[in-house]
């Protein structure tokens, strides 16, 4: 019981006045903004550990996930921080609702927000998806990964969990490789690591990088062992399968042994170098299992368990920001 | 067409003009008479000396008196999806918009691509009696790109151009039989120039912006490739193309080639491509998502040169009017196109006012240069002519409210924008279709 105590306290202290009603892009953000919900969020990793998982800052809130797109681990992570925190969580699925009948995003949407939900967290196929919802919902909307725009919740986990593994953010060298051009995870990460002063490193082959990236303020690499030479961490982005039957690459094998991360191009990177992925993962495809089980290596279990309580921070500044409305 | 009953209208003067005349390249003051229809006497004085007891006197206080609008490129409803747009309202919203003639594009549902189907559109506009409608017949039947339509028959029933409108014939040959056969009847082939699959399944212009965004663009090459296969099929066979809606430097390029070697090529630009770049888009405005897409602002500025350079012969409103379910989407799934019909003057007058194009040059773009194209003898303030006028308020400020447009559809990217230019009257064959109250 005094871990609990104690660790509201640590929670209560680092509540801060989070100034937006929605949390829809990393980009938005700024530097104080997200130092104070990586606080927020490392302060809820210890509550998760223990017996007693439950808080009441959302007692009472309603958080709707809606999510058009499957994804077990995104939604279960916001279902479990949702509930941690004490709030009522329903899920719905497209399957389950009448998106299937012809009912469009908006018409879904209004008939949620007619049942006064406090939180509605989307996960959508199409980029733009949880903006045009926020124009038109009256509760706070938090975006759960919009087509190939941004995933900003990914990118604060990301950002926690490289936090607790070096100290700090500030001053690493991140390369993010693979699949950027149809990343939501690439584009987010971009705008936090650089917001938190991390300099960034994009890796993978000239198919694969969306237009005009040469002025996103990032180094690019096409040549996987130049792009990871010295670097911090390497941050694995999922590749899909149905892009490696020569449409964007020519094969599978051709684009492990070019862009796929194994132990021989990971010598090139700084001694202490950490590997993070945000699942699921292409096994023998983008990533090797001997670097992704790794636990010296490998920051992937961290990534999941941060989740949770990334998106309990998102949750409960959202919220606590409607307390203060 | 046959002139709207116009004996029954009142025969004017109107006195204390401003006429602007693209075809003598006239822009001062002046005075002018319509009677039977027709332009009847014009002046380049203040009033006549006398003026008959039976004419109605307009003062026009210094208003500008131009030909009224040819607008190439307008999509209705109608047949098959009257909720967005019918003939009637189209009509409306082009009289109030100073627009005298439209012509509108075949792909309806069913399409316009056989002779009854022209003769219901040229029907259905009589009994509206607004504005001349035109219909563009189209120039592969139901628009699939394959087999050419029965041209000389819709000419004959009264298309006066032909087109896949939105849809790029992919297929060479099928342009090349099109191109070679329209020549014999002396028509137009309007062709839209996007190569399919460097746009397939995009919905912007590839930008740093669309890369941020995750937005799937397109390069602006897609237009040039296609263009270039274009005028290459015009070299070929001598037929005359309409380039439809030309959008960025890359294309402008190789049609200034092409018409340096004489070839008889046009080219149309829309005005929301002179009017928005992509950045407009924003934070997905689905108003802003158009075919072609919105492109850089280089690409404005270079329209915009080739308007004034002449290069680009005629503007469009390219009104396509999409009801508030099918723009209230995620941007990939809206439906892309803007209505232009009431807009299309007064942000035109904008190039005006902003000093890029002398005044008479601007409305040669969308009066004499069109009427030109389909062989009108409206466009022109030549007595004998048709009386199909508009006369506006050059300085007045307007807000667009895209509530208060008098299309069904409100799709507007204009909507909020504060534009100079306000339409006083417009008439169609001597007979007044709008008014505002002074």
């Amino acid at each position: 019981m005094t871990q609990t105590s104690t660790d509201l306290s640590l929670m209560q202290a680092n509540m801060f006045a989070f100034p937006r009603r929605h949390f829809i892009s990393a980009a938005d953000l700024n530097r104080p903004e997200a130092e104070q919900l990586l606080n927020l969020a490392d302060s809820f990793v210890g509550l998760s550990r223990q017996k007693n998982k439950k808080l009441d800052l959302l007692k009472g809130r309603t958080v709707m996930n809606l999510f058009f797109e499957n994804s077990t681990r995104t939604q279960s992570s916001f279902e479990l921080a949702g509930k941690r925190l004490g709030a009522d969580v329903v899920n719905m699925s497209p399957r389950s609702s009448s998106m299937s009948k012809g009912e469009t995003l908006i018409d879904t949407a209004m008939t949620l927000n007619a049942m006064q939900p406090d939180l509605l967290v989307i996960r959508h196929a199409s980029s733009g998806a949880a903006a045009l919802l926020a124009q038109k919902v009256g509760c706070s909307v938090v975006n759960a990964g919009d087509g190939q725009h941004e995933h900003p919740t990914q990118a604060l986990l990301d950002a926690l969990s490289i936090r607790r593994a070096f100290g700090q953010v500030e001053g690493l060298t991140v390369a993010i490789c693979g699949d950027v051009a149809h990343s939501r995870v690439a584009r987010s990460n971009v705008a936090m690591l650089q917001t938190l002063g991390a300099r960034v490193r994009l890796v993978g082959p000239p198919t694969l990088m969306p237009s005009g990236v040469d002025r996103w303020g990032v180094e690019l690499f096409h040549d996987m062992r130049q792009g990871i030479a010295g670097c911090d961490l390497v941050m694995m982005l999922r590749l899909q399968l149905e892009r490696m039957n020569g449409a964007f690459v020519p094969s599978m094998r051709e684009y492990f042994r070019f862009y796929g991360l194994d132990r021989e191009k990971l010598a090139k990177a700084a001694p202490h170098v950490r590997v993070m992925h945000p699942g699921p993962m292409n096994r023998g495809v983008e990533i090797d299992s001997e670097v992704a089980d790794d636990p010296k290596i490998s920051l992937i279990q961290d990534q999941v368990e941060m989740g949770v309580a990334a998106r309990m921070a998102v949750l409960a500044s959202l919220s606590a920001r409607l307390d203060n409305a | 067409m046959a002139a709207f009953n116009a004996a029954s209208a009142q025969p004017c003067a109107f006195i204390n003009a401003r006429l602007v005349d693209p075809e003598s390249g006239y822009d001062g003051v002046g005075a002018l008479v319509v009677s039977k229809g027709v332009i009847a006497d014009v002046i380049h004085r203040p009033s006549f000396d006398t003026l008959s007891e039976d004419l109605r006197v307009i003062d026009c206080n210094g208003a500008m008196l131009a030909p009224g609008l040819i607008d190439l490129r307008v999509k209705t409803g109608e047949p098959g999806a009257e909720t967005k747009e019918t003939l009637k309202s189209a009509a409306r919203a082009a009289a109030a918009g100073g627009v005298t003639s439209i012509v509108v594009q075949p792909d309806t549902d069913p399409a316009v691509d056989d002779p009854s189907m022209v003769d219901f559109i040229l029907r259905r506009a009589r009994d509206i009696e607004l504005v001349h409608v035109y219909p563009a017949g189209a120039a592969t039947k139901d628009l699939g790109g394959e087999r050419m339509a029965e041209l000389g028959l819709m000419r004959d029933a009264g298309a006066v151009y032909f087109t896949d409108a939105d849809r790029s014939i992919v297929n060479s040959k099928v342009l090349q039989r099109l191109l070679t056969y329209a020549k014999a009847f002396g028509t137009l082939i309007s062709h839209r120039p996007a190569d399919p699959w460097l746009s397939q399944g995009t919905v912007v212009t590839s930008s740093e912006f669309a890369g941020r965004m995750g937005l799937s663009g397109q390069p602006t090459i897609a237009e040039r490739i296609m263009l270039e296969r274009d005028l290459a099929l015009v070299e070929l066979t001598g037929g005359r193309l309409l380039v439809d809606q030309i959008t960025c430097a890359d294309a402008l390029q190789s049609l200034a080639r092409a018409k340096a070697k004489g070839l008889p090529v046009y080219a149309s630009v829309s005005i929301n491509h002179l009017s928005f770049n992509t950045l407009d888009i924003g934070d997905y405005r689905t108003f802003y998502k158009l075919n072609p897409p919105l492109r850089s602002e280089d690409d404005r500025q270079a329209v915009i040169e080739a308007l004034a350079s002449g290069l680009i012969d005629v503007v469009v409103s390219a009104h396509a009017p999409a009801p508030a379910e099918d723009k209230r989407l995620p941007f990939d799934e809206a439906t892309p196109g803007a209505v232009g019909l009431e807009t299309l003057l007064p942000a035109l007058l904008g190039l005006y006012h902003d000093g890029r194009l002398p005044l008479v040059d601007l409305m040669r773009t969308v009066t004499l240069a069109p009427a030109k194209l389909l062989g009108l003898s409206a466009g022109r303030l030549t007595p004998g002519s048709p009386a199909d006028l508009v006369l506006c308020d050059l300085g007045a400020p307007v807000v667009i409210n895209a509530d208060n447009l008098i299309s069904k559809s409100k799709n507007s990217p204009f909507d909020g924008r504060r534009l100079q230019g306000q339409v006083l009257m417009t008439l169609v064959d001597g007979r007044i279709v709008h008014q505002i109250e002074p």
